[in-house]
């Protein structure tokens, strides 16, 4: 039996990773939308462990719900990429500055 | 009897009034001689119904009125009226104030025959006469008070009546400003009143002031003064901005700017004198303080002598007798301080008709001269107006105290009385009203050889057309060369000995320098032949002489004089300085403080560093936040999750708490 303790910090890791990626990254957003998408599934692994230790199934139909959105974002963002692309011929993040002050 | 009198006091001041209200505000569609004829009217009931007035109660011994009218505030315990007190004083007064507007008015017609704000004018002088009643007929400080301030506003409004005239706006600024400083005295004057006396009512005032004589208030520091000595000094400040005395004179020959009936009615006869008035009125206050009354016999005598110097200098005819005025105006002063009210009021009275009667003849002169008013470009003028001539001799004679003549009566009671007084200041006092006479009888006649005898200096143009004034000019002359010639005569006695005054004035028994004087009057006949050896004469002959040789006989002279003693005749042209000192201590003061006040208060700390320096600071605060807007979306997401772990580190820390 597992315990839960190490569900969580694999979760836990999981974000980490994936936030570095958010900083870390200055080249591709394609990196970014990924890191996004681990960062929700690090989420996803501690509503399951929850779940499973908790013998409480609402935590496994969130994440279902959570799927499904990360997916349908992950479709709008890479058709925004597209667009982005097609304006300003590059993904690089360090090139995107338009909000500068 | 008592509704009757209320209904005619209250005609004498509001029939001038409402003459005023329909010249001013219907001056158009009633015309020019409407105008005239309507202030006219009113001030002619004016005088009527204050003869009346006068046979009452100072010739037939009447009852004393004193009585609310109208009650038109309550504050509390304060009760804010208007009310007449008509005593012989006032009575006096009422029917001196009315008879000279009277004449004035007639005078105006002429003298202002061309002018284009002819309406303006006479509503102007009509409002003057009423403000000055109600002045005179007040029974409390409030109502004083409004009419000090009243007379106040037609005087600036006249002195600027030629409102292109750059002088004439200065000139009325001037006035206005120096009589603030005055009536700042004189307001808190009437507060000390009301601190102490708790009243504003002269009777209820005047019963308690001996009550307070040993009461003392904190002025300054632990210095200690006589509650009445400073109500006194207070009211006597504003005495001296209205009554133009030194230092706060500077006004009043600068308000020669106006038409010259209102120098003759304003600032010769009646306002002028509403300082006396009401430092005579307030006597049962000034009889209390030693210390109050040496301050004004001080003052007064300063300005008698002083002014009177100046007069010698000047060329401008109006300027002379603005210089005679202030430093009769002194002698007035002098009188009260030397508690010889009744010889204050006295000399009010006949200087009033004689100075309005200079006033006028130098108007007639300036009128038949085209508005010129340098006596260095008249000359001769005798045989062209004998009228003019002959009343303004008569005036001359008067002033300067010729016995027979009103002025001597008034003016040597005032000397004599300065003689008998025993307070500190008396002796200098004395000193200068004597020097005053010589002075006077000097500038006078400097100003009478000038105009009506010698060399005719002016241009061949002016000479061929000049002619006497109209009768509308010379009948106010004779009118008022009359009293100034006879009233001294008749009002002596009872005046200054005699019970004229009845209680309307108190003096203390240990100051009655009159009653002093009283014990050896025997009659008008001894104490005209007596004038004729004693000082005075001899030392107003001596200036008639001086200035006969000097502006007759020898008329080249004064030049070699001024030239000779030209720091003198220097310090006397600028006027010992007080103009300059003025402009350029308290008017480039104030400037100053206002340039001061408006580059560091305005400028600086409110403009610059509250209202542009708080957009400034949140500009600069803004520019270095700026910096952190790299527009990176990584730097903004890590800001998000900073804020977002701080936040869950809050909710960490403190959610176990509560």
């Amino acid at each position: 039996m597992i315990p839960l303790s190490h569900f969580l910090i694999l979760g836990a890791l999981m974000f980490c990773i994936s936030m570095a990626g958010i900083f870390i990254n200055r080249k591709n957003v394609i990196i970014l939308l990924m890191a996004i998408e681990l960062m929700l599934l690090s989420v996803n692994l501690n509503f399951i462990a929850f779940s499973y230790y908790l013998g409480d199934l609402q935590g496994q139909v969130f994440v279902f719900f959570i799927l499904t959105v990360a997916a349908a974002e992950a479709a709008i963002g890479l058709a925004i990429l597209v667009v982005l692309f097609r304006n300003r011929q590059t993904i690089n993040v360090a090139d995107l500055d338009n909000l500068k002050g | 009897m008592e509704q009757s009198n209320i209904a005619l006091y209250l005609w004498i001041v509001l029939a001038p009034l409402i003459g005023a209200v329909i010249a001013g505000l219907f001056g158009r569609q009633i015309g020019r001689a409407g105008a005239h004829w309507v202030t006219i009217i009113g001030v002619s009931v004016s005088t009527l119904l204050s003869a009346i007035v006068f046979k009452q109660i100072v010739m037939d011994g009447g009852p004393v009125f004193d009585g609310t009218v109208y009650t038109w505030g309550k504050v509390g315990e304060l009760e804010m009226v208007i009310g007449f007190l008509i005593d012989r004083l006032s009575a006096t007064m009422m029917l001196v104030v009315s008879f000279v507007s009277l004449m004035v008015h007639i005078y105006t017609i002429g003298y202002m025959h061309d002018d284009p704000g002819y309406q303006r004018f006479f509503s102007y002088i009509s409002l003057f006469t009423f403000s000055m009643l109600m002045l005179v007929m007040s029974n409390n400080f409030l109502q004083l008070f409004f009419g000090w301030e009243a007379v106040g506003v037609v005087s600036y409004l006249l002195i600027g009546f030629w409102y292109t005239r750059e002088s004439a706006i200065y000139a009325n600024l001037k006035a206005f400003l120096v009589n603030r400083v005055g009536d700042f005295g004189f307001l808190l004057g009437i507060a000390a009143v009301l601190l102490y006396f708790g009243t504003l009512d002269y009777s209820e005032v005047f019963g308690a002031a001996p009550m307070l004589t040993d009461q003392t208030m904190n002025v300054w520091f632990d210095a200690d003064w006589s509650v009445l000595t400073v109500i006194c000094i207070l009211l006597f400040v504003g005495a001296m901005g209205k009554s133009a005395q030194f230092p706060l004179h500077v006004w009043l020959p600068d308000s020669m700017e106006g038409p010259t009936p209102i120098s003759a009615l304003i600032h010769a006869a009646t306002m002028v004198t509403a300082g006396i008035f009401m430092v005579a009125r307030m006597s049962p206050l000034f009889e209390f303080s030693e210390t109050a009354r040496s301050v004004v016999l001080v003052i007064g005598a300063v300005t008698a002598f002083f002014m009177g110097l100046l007069g010698l200098v000047q060329n401008d005819i109006k300027r002379v007798v603005a210089y005679s005025t202030l430093s009769q105006l002194g002698y007035m002063t002098v009188a009260l301080g030397a508690s010889a009210y009744a010889a204050a009021i006295f000399h009010l009275g006949t200087h009033a008709f004689f100075k309005a009667l200079l006033f006028l003849a130098a108007g007639s002169v300036i009128i038949a001269l085209h508005h010129q008013q340098d006596m260095r470009k008249m000359g001769g003028l005798r045989k062209y107006m004998p009228i003019t001539w002959i009343t303004c001799l008569v005036g001359s004679i008067a002033l300067i105290g010729f016995p027979g003549f009103s002025g001597f009566y008034s003016k040597d009671a005032i000397i004599e009385a300065v003689h008998a007084s025993e307070i500190p200041g008396s002796g200098f006092a004395y000193v200068c009203v004597l020097s005053g006479v010589f002075v006077t009888a000097l500038y006078s006649f400097r100003l009478y050889f000038m105009v009506f005898h010698g060399k005719e200096r002016m241009d061949e143009e002016t000479r061929s057309h000049l002619h006497e004034t109209p009768a509308v000019v010379t009948v106010p002359l004779i009118l008022l060369a009359i009293p100034s010639v006879v009233i001294g005569w008749f009002y002596v006695g009872p005046m200054l000995f005699g019970d004229h005054f009845g209680d309307s004035i108190f003096v203390l028994p240990e100051n009655d320098v009159l009653g002093e004087l009283g014990k050896t009057y025997h009659g008008v006949i001894g104490f005209t032949a007596h004038g004729f050896m004693a000082w005075p004469f001899l030392l107003a002959m001596g200036g008639v002489i001086t200035a006969w040789f000097l502006y007759m006989a020898r008329p080249e002279l004064p030049a070699q004089i001024a030239k000779r003693f030209a720091l003198a005749y220097e310090i006397l042209m600028r006027k010992y300085g007080f103009d300059e000192f003025n402009d350029i201590f308290f008017a480039g003061g104030a400037r100053g403080i206002g340039g001061l006040l408006w580059r560091i208060g305005d400028a600086t700390l409110i403009d610059g560093i509250m209202v542009n320096g708080t957009a400034r600071l949140i500009g600069w605060c803004s520019s270095v936040i700026r910096h952190m807007q790299s527009g990176y979306l990584f730097h903004y997401a890590f800001a998000m999750i900073i804020g977002l772990l701080i936040l869950i580190g809050l909710f960490v820390t403190f959610a176990g708490l509560s």
